[in-house]
């Protein structure tokens, strides 16, 4: 993780991926280069579907993650739960590390006396108050989804509510899957306000395909290609050279 | 999710850092995060919350420390003790005790003992919002079923301050129908304007027990001064309910005197009251005609009982100009004969 920055992609679906790479293995490279994946999994009133279920659970897990399964009608709180309590989890993790390397490598946050714990508790809200994040959104447009976007959409509008409400910073970009042309496309450009989201949406076309796999593989790349855009900029030369970004 | 922290009444808890002892009498709560059970402690009641999650634990006990420095307010419960409990080869459940606040929610209360009672327990809200706030601090999930009437005499009491924010932090929990963000109405920025909204929403609450969504984006304001407007109670109440809605109060202190003043303005000046009722009739649609029917006869008694109030006061200050004007011709006439 780098210093004061959290990443995270935050996948919104409905059931199982059925085209492309293994999402759960993608999950964990995304984990392995310092973003962590949640997934909310959005289901039908009596319908639990056990493979979709395992997918959402593992895709979750691999990726370090915060899941949870939901009703659409229940989507607002959910989506801001899950990304607090990713966040939550990422910074518990960051200073349980910088603990061990102080106390000992056998200390864990638990093993502390509740004193000492509510101490340690404040500086990782501290941090949850004032880290940058970036959190890239990841929609399932398969058919099956059509109903339950205009619920994402407020679900979204209602997450940047609450992240911009913290002194840190937010980078929102939001991809649909699968696009119109491609399996992933991008919607949404990394920006510190989500508004622009409601004249989108409407627009989406929703298609049978669900490539989850290649959703999150595209997902990591933009995250990349954040960082290089960030170089380009500090050196003018070279933002000139791809005028494309 | 929590199936650990099922107990049966009965069960043994013992602290593995302060050795302290309590007997599960019954289950009180389930939350997100942990149950909270009542039990014995040495032939006291006490309240108590266990989780798997001791970090949530955590949490919620360094919120009501804070609470416990708070000067002069009794809103939330206190702490007595904080702790671990691992038995057997089961996963270390960590619990905090604090004291058992007996008594109804709000709702329950109001609906017993008649919505007039709303003024009262709103202004002692106020108060302790007032204390909370100077001390740097918003309660964040602020609504009726945190709020609890202990007593006699009856006092306002919150049992759940996990949502409880320093200022200028986000608030971390918040009830859509109670959370300002939700109503497209401002953001969740932890600041006094975010819980005078909520108090504004358990009044409007009182009125509307079964609550109501959000119609459509940006209309939140528009839909929540229309609902005030149908309603008597909430009518009278519209000036202090529509700042408070729009964030315009400062302060709870602020809040509280407004809502004093509308009080005691309430007996005084009947007329604007009616004219408000007036506008309302206009408004009702077919679908719920029957129901204003009933309403509009009740408003009607009231309509009725007011014009004779202004016949009389009216009548009276009548007579008064006539009795003034009269001495004056009177004095001018004297005046004018004398010299």
């Amino acid at each position: 993780m780098e210093k004061g920055h959290l990443k995270q992609i935050l996948l919104i679906t409905d059931g199982y991926s059925n085209q492309g790479e293994d999402p759960i293995a993608m999950a964990a490279l995304a984990q392995e280069q310092g973003i962590t994946v949640n997934v909310i999994g959005i289901m039908e009133e009596n319908v639990i579907d056990q493979e979709s279920m395992r997918e959402i659970e593992g895709i979750a897990m691999s990726g370090g993650g915060v899941h949870q399964i939901v009703y659409a009608h229940q989507l607002s709180q959910t989506v801001q739960h899950v990304t607090r309590k990713a966040m939550t989890q990422t910074l518990q993790g960051v200073v349980n590390k910088e603990l061990q390397q102080i106390l000992g490598r056998s200390t864990s946050l638990e093993e502390l006396p509740p004193e000492k714990r509510g101490e340690v508790m404040e500086v990782v809200d501290e941090l949850g108050e004032t880290v940058s994040m970036e959190i890239l959104i990841l929609v399932d447009t398969s058919a099956s989804m059509k109903p339950k976007l205009p619920t994402v959409k407020e679900s979204l509008l209602d997450l940047s509510i609450s992240l911009n409400s913290r002194m840190g910073k937010n980078l929102f970009s939001v991809s649909v899957f699968p696009g119109k042309k491609n399996e992933v496309e991008k919607v949404l450009d990394w920006t510190p306000k989500l508004e622009s989201l409601s004249s989108i949406f409407p627009k989406l076309s929703t298609g049978g395909i669900t490539p989850t796999g290649p959703a999150i593989r595209e997902a990591i790349q933009h995250f990349k290609k954040k960082r290089s855009l960030k170089n380009l900029l500090r050196s003018e030369e070279e933002y000139y050279d791809e005028p494309g970004m | 999710m929590n199936q650990a922290c099922n107990f049966s009444p009965g069960s043994r808890i013992i602290g593995k850092w302060n050795g302290k002892a309590y007997i599960i009498i019954r289950l009180l709560g389930q939350g997100a995060t942990g149950n909270v059970y009542l039990a014995d402690s040495g032939g006291r009641e006490v309240a108590v919350k266990l989780s798997e999650n001791s970090m949530a634990i955590t949490s919620e006990v360094n919120v009501l420390k804070h609470f416990s420095k708070v000067q002069g307010t009794s809103l939330g419960p206190s702490l007595l003790d904080v702790d671990d409990w691992k038995s057997g080869s089961q996963k270390m459940i960590s619990f905090y005790v604090m004291e058992y606040i007996q008594g109804k929610t709000l709702l329950d209360f109001i609906n017993e003992r008649g919505i007039e009672w709303t003024d009262v327990l709103v202004l002692q809200l106020l108060s302790n919002l007032e204390k909370l706030h100077q001390q740097g601090w918003i309660f964040g999930d602020l609504k009726p079923d945190n709020l609890i009437i202990s007593g006699p005499p009856p006092k306002i009491r919150c049992i759940d301050v996990g949502g409880t924010t320093q200022q200028g932090r986000a608030i971390k929990e918040f009830t859509e129908f109670f959370d300002r963000g939700y109503w497209g109405l401002g953001s969740r920025r932890a600041e006094p304007t975010y819980d005078l909204f909520s108090v504004a929403m358990i009044i409007i609450n009182a009125a509307y027990p079964k609550r109501f969504s959000r119609k459509s984006d940006g209309e939140g304001e528009k839909q929540l001064l229309a609902v005030i407007q149908q309603h008597p109670f909430l009518l009278k109440h519209r000036e202090v309910l529509r700042k408070a809605i729009l964030g315009n109060y400062n302060s709870a202190s602020e809040m509280k005197n407004d809502f004093i003043d509308l009080l005691s303005e309430k007996t005084k000046q009947p007329a604007t009251n009616q004219q408000t009722y007036k506008t309302k009739v206009p408004k009702q649609t077919q679908a719920n005609r029957t129901q204003h029917k009933q309403q509009r006869a009740s408003t009607s008694r009231n309509q009725v009982k007011k014009k004779k109030k202004q016949k009389k006061t009216s009548g009276f200050v009548e007579t008064l100009i006539i009795l003034i004007s009269v001495f004056l011709i009177y004095s001018l006439y004297v005046y004018h004969i004398l010299l």
